[in-house]
């Protein structure tokens, strides 16, 4: 690592690499990328690099690096489920360069003070850029507007705002903070779920969880929510971006919303993509997440929605808990999923190898429209000379091999992907030049 | 049942009532009238289980169908331990796992659970060694009582030798809130294992989702059902599903659901009324009802702890005698 892997973000102590016949997603041709001072200095045939570090792409898929909108990093306040450092570390083999920090922690990330705590936590673990989502009302309470304005003022220019966790249920509050988000370029990240209509739900109003006697978390839960800020959104001229889709039918409105031009984003997890509720039959609470897994109707409307751009980005959800949290009768559990570890194999397997997308196309929903949602400064940016060195190598030949969570980085274990055979593998992950993986493995 | 020593050899537990085949499901009635024929006489206890221990694990209150799988025990002379979870200090959704240890360190052969979460004997299953015996999850099943409500039936319809027979063509009327009966669910399972027609009455807000999947039919016209019933049972209805808005009143509940001596005059004459208890006099069922000779509720309740000895002398019984 010739002492570079104790530079702090990458940022002016970047190394210098030459990266050898990958092929380029979206530019459909193989070639050599030169990094040097934390830029792209040249992609092209036969580049040299004298004094560079040489890594032998070939076979492998550079994309720009990933971008997550939407990630439980737990610290402050559970840091026995994840920290910043042990998640960015899980994110970076995970292949991705930026992640959203949701501000469900303890305290709620609803000030300006602990927005910036997160982020300089991201800035020293380094693994990669942490963006703090900010709380919308004071702690998740939904009853009054956190100090909006001084998150997107601090150090951590904070511009995606969220109750995650918590549906901002209140149809005032909702109008008033879309509104309001716009004086700084601003976007409200709702988490979905009319809470009324889902007190003590437990999985997918259907078969399922009737045959299994769990409360039903019914489908128009999510898609009245989602209509009604459509509408709200439309009305003030604001920007939405709608958590994790989960229904067929929030497709649907998702797509009417588009086709009259309103300010809406959607993201999609990489388990509503792959999963479905059957998998609750044997109550694991592995399989417990908000929304729930749903069916395999759903799934394919997700799969077409996220091919046809309606829904914009897959966002992992990344939800760690502790052994405890998931051991326990379905109902006492908690819910969530961990995710950015599995995310870019989830989506290669549920979306590539069905032809959905391509690599070009996983690059935009990875990296450049999260990247646009999030205003992620210096990510999602195509592999050009002069564009920032965030870039991750993906493996999609490795042969697929089963999820073993006990060798993940994140401190949690709590995958729905354990033992299950999923394709490919992330070779390398750069940030602004500097490698933090190296052959599927962390470089410090 | 899922996992050994049930003669078919394939049961270690009794956790759904979709786990049993036609011929398992007759096995445990035949088993249970045999019992009976014992139980009939003046030596009430049989040395089966002796030397094992059946641990009765309680975190909901239920005397009921608590002491009735604690007279089974001992009858088949298993040592018995009451362990009420309800109220210990253990942090709830701890308590299952750390509860189920304890009892892996105490030897206990069989785990008679009852639990307030769905699917809580499933995970229960998975962290013992002895056999898991649901004695109601949730809103899932209760498959005993399913199996003491067959067997009641069998007694008050069946032909005359009843061994060996399932009840085909029986048409049981199963009313009230199936949406949070696991004494339904089961109840369903069982019945279409056993070649009853089932029927559901509900209100629309009570009626399960999806229930055209079920092996059963379902309405919303109690009295039309009525007429074409050989069982009626009727199912308990609490106070707080109207504060919920399932329904507006206790009243309007009553008038449109509820069993009176109006509504049982529909009934074809040979026709039984069952109640799995506790009832609500006056509120699903009438009191006249109740008493009068249709009715079958203290039947079931003795032939509950009949059942239970049945099930536990299946899934232990053959673990005995190899011992
Ligand atoms: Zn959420």
């Amino acid at each position: 690592m010739n002492g570079a892997g104790t530079a702090r973000n990458g940022d002016g102590m970047a190394e210098e690499w030459l990266i050898k016949g990958a092929r380029i997603a979206g530019a459909d041709r193989v070639a050599d990328i030169r990094l040097a001072g934390g830029v792209i200095t040249g992609v092209g045939e036969d580049l040299s690099a004298p004094g560079a570090r040489v890594l032998d792409a070939a076979g492998l898929v550079a994309l720009p690096g990933l971008v997550d909108l939407h990630t439980h990093l737990r610290e402050p306040g559970r840091e026995d489920a994840e920290t910043v450092e042990t998640g960015t570390r899980g994110a970076a083999l995970g292949g991705f360069t930026a992640v959203h920090a949701m501000a469900n922690t303890e305290p709620a990330a609803d000030t300006a003070g602990v927005v910036e705590q997160v982020w300089r936590l991201g800035q020293q673990a380094g693994y990669c850029d942490v963006r703090p989502v900010g709380a919308v009302t004071v702690g998740l309470g939904g009853r009054q507007l956190a100090e909006l304005g001084a998150m997107a003022d601090s150090a951590a220019r904070v511009r995606v705002f969220s109750d995650d966790g918590n549906c901002v249920a209140d149809p005032l509050l909702m109008l008033r903070a879309l509104e309001y988000v716009k004086a700084f370029d601003g976007v409200i990240a709702q988490h979905a779920q009319e809470p009324r209509l889902t007190e003590g739900a437990q999985l997918n109003e259907g078969e399922v969880a009737s045959r299994l006697g769990l409360a039903g978390w019914p489908a128009a839960a999510e898609e009245a929510i989602i209509a009604r800020d459509c509408l709200l959104a439309a009305h003030v001229g604001s920007a939405l971006h709608v958590c994790h889709v989960s229904t067929a039918g929030s497709v649907e409105i998702i797509r009417w919303a588009k086709s009259k031009g309103w300010q809406v984003t959607a993201e999609v997890t990489p388990h509503h993509l792959l999963l479905t509720d059957d998998l609750a039959a044997g109550y694991d609470p592995v399989f417990k997440v908000n929304p729930p897994l749903r069916t395999h109707a759903d799934v394919a409307a997700l799969r077409a929605a996220l091919a046809d751009g309606t829904i914009d980005c897959v966002a992992t959800d990344h939800a760690p808990h502790p052994v405890e949290a998931k051991e326990t009768e379905w109902a006492a559990a908690a819910n969530g999923m961990t995710g950015l570890e599995t995310a870019l194999r989830v989506v290669h397997l549920a979306m590539v190898d069905t032809g959905l997308l391509d690599w070009a196309g996983v690059a935009d929903r990875m990296s450049a429209r999260p990247a646009a949602i999030g205003r992620v400064p210096g990510h999602g940016q195509p592999l050009r000379p002069g564009g920032p060195a965030n870039l991750t190598l993906y493996d999609p030949a490795a042969p697929a091999e089963a999820v073993d969570p006990a060798a993940h980085a994140s401190k949690s274990r709590n995958s729905p992907f354990a033992g299950m055979a999923l394709p490919g593998q992330v070779h390398a992950t750069f940030l602004r030049g500097t490698a933090t993986v190296l052959d599927g493995k962390v470089t410090r | 049942m899922t996992g050994s020593p049930m003669p078919a050899g394939r049961h270690r537990h009794l956790i759904s009532a979709a786990d049993l085949s036609r011929d398992e499901a007759v096995l445990i009635l035949d088993t249970a009238a045999e019992l009976a024929s014992v139980a009939g006489r003046p030596i009430r206890k049989l040395p089966t289980l002796r030397g094992m221990t059946v641990v009765n694990l309680f975190f909901e209150d239920s005397t009921r169908t608590r002491t009735s799988f604690e007279a089974a025990a001992k009858r088949l002379s298993a040592d018995v331990i009451n362990f009420s979870a309800r109220g210990s200090s253990v942090a709830k959704g701890e308590s299952l796992k750390d509860t189920a240890l304890t009892l892996e360190a105490m030897g206990a052969d069989a785990v008679v659970v009852r639990h307030s979460a769905s699917g809580a004997a499933h995970r229960l299953a998975g962290w013992v060694t002895g056999s898991v015996v649901n004695a109601g999850d949730g809103t899932h099943e209760h498959p005993t009582q399913a199996l003491l409500d067959a067997f009641t039936m069998r007694q008050r319809l069946g032909a005359p030798d009843q061994r060996g027979g399932g009840l085909d063509g029986v048409r049981v009327t199963i009313v009230g809130d199936v949406l949070h009966s696991r004494v339904a669910r089961s109840n369903v399972l069982l019945l279409a294992t056993l070649g009853a027609e089932v029927t559901l009455v509900a209100p629309p807000t009570l009626m399960p989702y999806a229930v055209e999947t079920w092996p059963c039919k379902a309405s919303y016209d109690f009295d039309a059902e009525l007429r074409k019933s050989d069982v009626v049972m009727m199912l308990r209805v609490q106070q707080e599903r109207m504060t919920a808005a399932y329904f507006p009143s206790i009243r309007e509940y009553s008038r449109r659901y509820g069993l009176d001596a109006g509504r049982m005059a529909l009934l074809p004459e040979h026709a039984i009324v069952m109640h799995p208890g506790p009832m609500n006099r006056g509120v699903e069922i009438a009191a006249e009802v109740a008493d009068s000779p249709r009715s079958t509720i203290v039947a079931q309740v003795s032939n509950g702890v009949i059942v239970r000895m049945a099930v536990l002398y299946l899934l232990l019984g053959g673990a005995a005698a190899a011992a």
